[in-house]
Parts: structure tokens; sequence; C-alpha cells
């Protein structure tokens, strides 16, 4: 099994960044016909790595060896030729133009050598061609931004192997994917690799990772911790190796849930929120210390009711209280009422040019009023201990947001409700794209400030974590309240999404 | 460390405009010598000669450069807050226009000058909330929401001066653009400018304002869910302008002692524009440096000059400025500085 040579290698790979080194000596191999998963916690060097081999950047030391051929890849645009086509996580088409357009993009099939405009019949032929090798049936000429997310995850697969492609990376693909389009998407993966190619496959999600994945090769701290066959690698020693935890004790952190039914002492109570065509009205109350999730499907609202509570969205009736008194005074007036909210787009939240510091004391300082400054020794005493408590990887509190990976940008949007020190924060898919580690310690993090007494209101589309978390879930469906799961487990809560319950009638509201 | 880091980061985007003051400047002298070896670098006669004249101050070639360059610098200041909120103002050198129709007329006319300055000023204030409003209130963009008033404001201006050119002979207004204080012997503009400069450094950095102008420019939405009221800032920073462009208006009609609606501030928007751009600016809004854009200013005058003291006419001399303008932009690309550092840093690209 063995035998077979690699298609692609790569051995030694050093890349630098000032003050940090992204990856150190790592070795890694691809053979044709295979998945091979990356996995790595965030900061780990998996984007790194990707982007050496797909041409995006230059390493300072290594070599790579693709089929006979030993050199980088100066652009991405170089890489694709010579074989390696990516797929990145956001997906990067362009949404007002056609399936077909997009597929061809940059390789526009031209009349009389470019001259003569662009052939759309021949864009169209050739898009279709690279559509139906993935099976989709999906009109070429439909303009791109009117299909579901997952459908143009899949064209951007199309796009990626309309040339004659040896190794295809997926970069997460499935990140922004329901279970029903990941199994779809999973399909595409193995008649794909059925036909030779080689598949480097990065995703949070290891149960997915273990579903398709032949090989698994784990990354911590820019270094390869070790390459197995999936069959022989055991879940529990996976997490050990990306976290360099034990298993045990993250479990048992999980696990710790005290409900100690003290007092309920409400902290925010909705009363029939809602808006005309975005949410019908809504009622909830989330005491103190508590923690209240929202479930419900893609679309069902559960973001909304957020916002709406936030007053991100105007609500047009209902009422919002806290401690007794009314806000309607929009996001200004929630935050100074001690409500903070966390977006699910945490490019939403962040200035990604301005630093690490500036953007932990924004809230505070838009608080207190543009012309009253906080003094800057105050802001780096603020930032720098964020920095260490929430354990956010960074070179400096200067350093701009931009720099950092997906996880640590993750906390900086926390640590900036934190200073805030809010009575009621509402956190929006706080896990999404953060991978375990990181998400052990939200939830560590979340466990903590209940016990301050914060309320805590979740939204997350993963069922298991809101068991794990939540007192009490609210489920939304169809931008509609769908009842409160008291007694949570997932398949209380999956039973309400579902609307197979027997009490769905009843429904709040 | 942090202190240093970030006054590098203030100071980084002087340098390219900097680096093009100098190189024109070496240009002048090396063209002087060439004509005319005998002053020297520093004698009388040469580009760079300063001299003390009792009575008057300083004097020399210079010192004019920074006196013609401080209309420019005062409309980038304001530019370069609204270019900060991923915003753009195409009416500033209409407003110009604006403010010297309604000083010149009103001390024509026999108002006090300290009160036509006010009325103009505020005038100019107020066309800056105007546009202000349509682009926070209503969110229409922003090219398109100043080129309204762009359009509207020369308009306006005629309206105000009947159409003619206003001459005025008020001693105080006049002074504005023609003047050096006994105390302090710098002309005016440049005074002016200097102080422009200062105090909206002061109030941006001492203040919160210019993180939360650079926090709105680089992320709105970010901006707004953390509670910053950022169509007041956009606003402001609109108006702030309008205030710029009034400025320099009346010192534009204070220099000839006339208020000529057709052509004062004409195409200066564009200098400003280019000047917060090459002071490092990006038209994307966020980071902003005010003392990048000044010397930005400093440069585009400093081009003109250059064209009149080199004897290119008039007719011509729009190609070689742009071909100064192309080339320093390439030195400020992103390409460029990519190559920079890594020669730099001597790892292969």
């Amino acid at each position: 099994m063995d035998e077979q040579p690699p298609i692609l290698e790569a051995r030694g790979v050093i890349v630098e960044y000032p003050g940090v080194r992204a990856l150190d000596r790592v070795d890694f191999d691809l053979r044709a016909g295979e998945v091979h998963a990356i996995m790595g916690e965030n900061g780990a060097g998996k984007s790194t790595l990707i982007n050496v081999l797909s041409g995006a950047v230059r390493p300072a030391a290594g070599t790579l060896r693709l089929g006979g051929d030993a050199k980088w890849h100066s652009s991405p645009r170089e890489a694709e030729q010579a074989g390696i086509s990516t797929v990145r996580q956001e997906v990067d088409l362009i949404p007002t133009l056609s399936v077909g357009e997009n597929v061809c993009l940059c390789r526009q099939p031209g009349r009389w050598g470019g001259f003569g405009g662009i052939d759309h019949r021949a864009i169209r032929r050739r898009a279709d061609a690279a559509l139906q090798r993935l099976g989709l049936r999906i009109d070429a000429r439909v303009v791109l931004g009117e299909l579901p997310i997952a459908l143009q995850q899949m064209v951007a697969i199309a796009r990626a192997l309309d040339i004659q492609s040896r190794v295809l990376i997926l970069d997460e693909p499935t990140s922004s994917l329901d279970a029903d389009e990941t199994r779809r998407l999973f399909e595409i993966v193995r008649r794909l690799r059925g036909e030779g190619l080689g598949i480097i496959f990065i995703s949070h999600f290891i149960e997915q990772v273990y579903g398709l994945a032949d090989r698994i090769t784990v990354l911590r701290n820019g270094r390869n911790v070790g390459t197995w066959p999936a069959a022989e690698l055991s879940r529990s020693r996976l997490v050990e190796a990306m976290t360099g935890r034990n298993i045990e004790q993250a479990r048992a952190r999980q696990v710790e849930r005290d409900r100690a039914a003290t007092q309920r002492e409400v902290a925010l109570s909705v009363d029939g929120v809602g808006r005309r065509r975005v949410l019908a009205p809504t009622s909830f109350d989330v005491a103190r210390g508590e923690a209240l999730g929202f479930a419900g499907l893609l679309g069902s609202g559960r973001s909304e009711l957020a916002r709406l509570v936030f007053g991100a969205i105007h609500p047009d009736h209902g009422r919002i209280s806290m401690q007794g008194r009314a806000i309607d005074g929009g996001v200004r007036a929630s935050i100074a009422a001690g409500m903070a909210f966390t977006p699910d787009d945490r490019r939403e939240a962040l200035a990604l040019d301005l630093s690490v510091r500036e953007n932990i004391i924004l809230a505070m300082q838009a608080s207190r009023g543009a012309l009253r400054s906080l003094p800057r020794s105050k802001q780096r005493e603020i930032a720098n201990h964020y920095i260490r408590s929430l354990n956010i990887r960074t070179s400096d509190a200067e350093s701009p947001v931009r720099t950092l990976s997906g996880g640590n940008q993750q906390k900086v949007v926390l640590a900036r409700w934190l200073a805030m020190q809010p009575r009621v924060l509402i956190l929006d898919e706080p896990a999404r794209g953060v991978d375990i580690g990181a998400r052990a310690e939200i939830e560590s993090l979340i466990a903590s400030l209940r016990r301050d007494g914060v309320a805590i209101v979740l939204i997350s589309s993963e069922v298991d974590e809101l068991a794990r978390v939540c007192d009490r879930v609210l489920v939304l469906r169809d931008r509609a309240p769908a009842g409160m799961v008291e007694d949570v487990s997932e398949t209380a809560i999956l039973a309400r999404i579902a609307g197979r319950d027997e009490n769905a009638e009843e429904r709040d509201g | 460390m942090d202190k240093k880091a970030s006054l590098a980061s203030r100071i980084g985007p002087a340098l390219l405009p900097l680096c093009g003051i100098v190189l024109l400047i070496i240009i002048n002298i090396i063209g002087d010598l060439l004509r005319d070896p005998s002053p020297g670098i520093f004698g009388p006669g040469a580009f760079l000669h300063i001299e003390w004249r009792a009575g008057v101050g300083l004097i020399g070639a210079v010192i004019d450069i920074l006196n013609h360059s401080s209309k420019i610098i005062i409309l980038a200041l304001g530019m370069s807050i609204v270019i900060a909120t991923r915003g753009i103002d195409l009416s500033v050198g209409s407003i110009m226009a604006v403010a010297g129709a309604i000083a010149a007329t009103l001390t024509v006319s026999g108002m006090p000058a300290l009160a036509a300055i006010g009325i103009a000023l505020a005038a100019s204030i107020a066309c800056g909330v105007w546009n202000g409003a349509l682009v926070a209130g209503l969110r229409l963009q922003p090219f398109v929401a100043t080129l309204v008033l762009m359009v509207a404001g020369r308009g306006i201006a005629q309206m105000i001066t009947d159409g003619q050119v206003v001459t005025f002979q008020d001693p105080l207004l006049a002074y504005l653009g023609n003047g050096r204080p006994a105390w302090l012997p710098l002309p005016m503009p440049l005074l002016i400018a200097l102080a422009l400069l200062a105090m909206t450094a002061l109030v941006t950095r001492r203040t919160a304002i210019g993180m939360l102008i650079e926090v709105v420019g680089d992320n709105p939405r970010a901006a707004r869910l953390s509670g910053v009221r950022a169509g007041t800032i956009i606003a402001g920073a609109y108006a702030f302008s309008g205030l710029c462009a009034g400025v320099a208006g009346l010192i534009a009609a204070s220099n000839i002692k006339a208020a000529d609606p057709h052509h004062a501030g004409l195409m200066l928007e564009l200098s400003a524009i280019f000047a917060v751009v090459v002071g490092g600016g990006s038209l994307s809004g966020g980071r902003f440096s005010l003392l990048g854009a000044a010397l930005g200013g400093v440069l585009m005058q400093t081009l003109t000059a250059t064209m009149y003291a080199r004897n290119v006419s008039a007719e011509v001399a729009p190609l070689p400025v742009a071909m100064i303008i192309l080339l320093v932009c390439i030195a400020g690309s992103p390409a460029a500085r990519e190559w920079w550092r890594s020669r730099r840093r001597g790892v292969p690209v």
C-alpha cells in the first residue's frame, strides 16, 4: 500500500512571519486517490500550509515535489496550472455573474483570440461539462448569487476542477453547510477520489474527517505532530495530538455544569418582540447565571431574534426590559443597560486593520463618548489583561487584528464585551470556525461568567453544544417561536426543531 | 514599545510625500546651477535662498511654495478625515467659491469683515452638514452625494455675486491671504494652515475621535454593533471638510481681493484627494495621517512651482505633473512596498 509514490511531497517547510514561525520544518505528502485531512487548532498552521501548497505564500525553506518537477509555485495561478486546485473557506466567486461565467472566470474562452468578445456558448459548454463531472444539475445561466451557499460551494469546486487537476485542496468546505448538503459534497469528493485525484481536506468537524479521510495529519504550533491512517487513530488520541492536552481533563470541564438552583433573578425579559417579515412575536426571559439557548435551522430566525433583542434590528412591536426598565433605544441603549452581543460572522465585529488593543477597548470607548478618551496606559492594561486571560495568541497588543487566526479574532470580540462587564451576553455561533481547543476555552469561559451571575444567550447550530451548555433552549422554526425545551437533551431539541414533538401545537407567544 | 510603534505608524505615511518634495527641490537646485552657478545653493537668487527683510519677515521661493500650498493643505485635512470614513468630498472646490462669494458680497455691502467671515464659515459648515446628511442619513454613495454640491455650489456662488467677480477693499479680509503678523514673520495663509493642522491633530488624537473615525471607516457595521455613533461621526467628518473648504475659500478670495465664483477652487478637490492618497490615506477608509496629507499638499504645490521655475509652458505643464504624480504613486504602491520589504529581509519572492 505504501509502495505508491506520493503525487505531492513537501519536505522541511519553514514559513516565518514577523515574530512568529508559522511553520517549522513541516513534512507533508499526498497520494493519488486518497483524502488526506489536515487537523489542528486555530493558529496551528493549517492555513499557512495550504497557502504554501497553493502558491500563495513562499516558504523561507523547504522543498516541494509535484509529480516529476520539484519547485515552489510563485503564484496561485502557477500552482493551478501545475495541477493544484484550491477551494477556499469563503466562496471567492462573483455573485453577480452567472454560474457558467464563474466556472470559467479568468479563463473565458474568447473568440478570435479574445478580441471578438467572450464566447458565451463555449462558456456554457465548458461549464456544463464541469458541473456534470460533479453530478450537479445546475443551469449554467443562473446568476450565482441566487443559489444557496451549498451549491455555490460546489460551483467553486467545479471551477477549481475546470482544468486538469491532480491535487484538490478543500479548506473548510463544510463550515456553512447543513448535514444534507455536507453529505452531497462528500459524495462528490469520493467520486473525485475514485478518479485518482489527491484531495487535501481541512475541517474542524471530527466526525466529518473520520467519515471521509484516509489519512490524517495533525499540526500543532506550526509543527507536524504526526500522520496516521484514519482507521488507526482514535478520536481521543486525535484530540490529544491537536491540543497537547489530556482529553479527560477537557471532558471533565465540559461536564461541569453547576445547576445550583439558586434564587431565580430575571436579568432580561423579552415580551412579544418581533418585526414584520423578520420574526413573529417572541417572548422569553433569562435569569442571572442562566444559559438560554436559541436553536433552529439556518434561516429559522434565531440570529434575527438576537439582533432584535440587542437593537441592531429595530423591532416594530414588543417590549424588552432589564431589571424592570424598558430598553428601546437601539444598540447604544442596550449596551448602556448592560447587554453585549457577538455576531455570528466575526468579520462583522472587527476592524481588521486596527490593532488588537483598539478592537478590545472599542465598546468601552464608544460608551464613554468620543471626547472622553480612555488613557493610553489604561487601554494597554485592559488589552494585555485580556490577551493573557483569554490566551489570545498575538505578537503584541499593537498587531493588526488581521494577522490573528480565526479563533483568536473571536476571542478579541469576546474580550471587547467582557471589558464592559455585561449583565447579559448574547453569543451568536461563538464556536463557528473555531477549533476544539478554543471551543473548550469558550465553554469554560461561559461557565465562569455564569458563576459571576452573567446571563448567557447562546445561539448555535450544533445541538450537542446547546445540550452541553444551556439550561433551557428556545427553538425557532420558520421565523417564529416553536416552543421552549425545558428538559434539555439533544433528542428533545432535535424533535422540537423537526416539529415532531407531540406538543408542537402549544407555541409560545 | 507601543508608543514608538504607534508614532512610527503616524510618521511613516509622511515619508513618501517628503521624498517627493526633496526630489523636486534637488531638480530645482540642479536646474538653477546649470543656468547660473554663481549663487551656489543658498546664495541670493538660489532656490533654497531664504532672507530676512525688515518689516516683512522671511521671504524666498520655499516660503512662497509653503504659502501657496496652504489652501491645498487645509482642504487635505478635511479630505483625509472624510476619506478615513470611507467617503470622498468632491464639493470642496465649490464650497470655496461659496465662502468667498458670501464674504466678499457681505463686506462690500457694508457688513463688518469679522461678521462676514463668520457667516461665510457657518455657510460652509452648513454645506458640509448637507453632504453629511445625504451620506449618513440617506446612505447615498459619497461620490454621488457630494457631486450634487460640486455642481450646485458654483451655481449658488454665482447667484450670490450675481454672476460677477466681486472685488473688495476691506483690509481685514485682505489681510487673511496677504498679511504677515508683526510678531511672526510668516505669511498668514501658512500660519492658518499650520494652526488648523495642529488643532486637527490634537483634537483627533487627544480624544478618541480619531480612533472612532478609523473604526467607522474600517468596518462601519462593527462600529455600529459596538455602540459607536457612526452616523454622527460621518456627518461630522463632512461638516469639518466643509469648514476647511470655507477657510480655504476665504484665503483664495483674499489672495486676489476678489471673489470669483467661476474659478475659485476649481479642480482643487482633485489636488486635495491626491494629497491625501499620496500621504498614506486609503480610499477604502480606515487609518489616516494628517501629517502625510499636509505634506502631500506641499508636494502638489512644489510640483506647480517647479513647472514655473523650469519655464515649462502652462499648456504642457500638466503632462510632467502627471508623470511625477505617477512616479510617486508607483513608489507608494503596495507592490513597491512588498518589493522593498522582501529586499530588506533578503528572502526571494
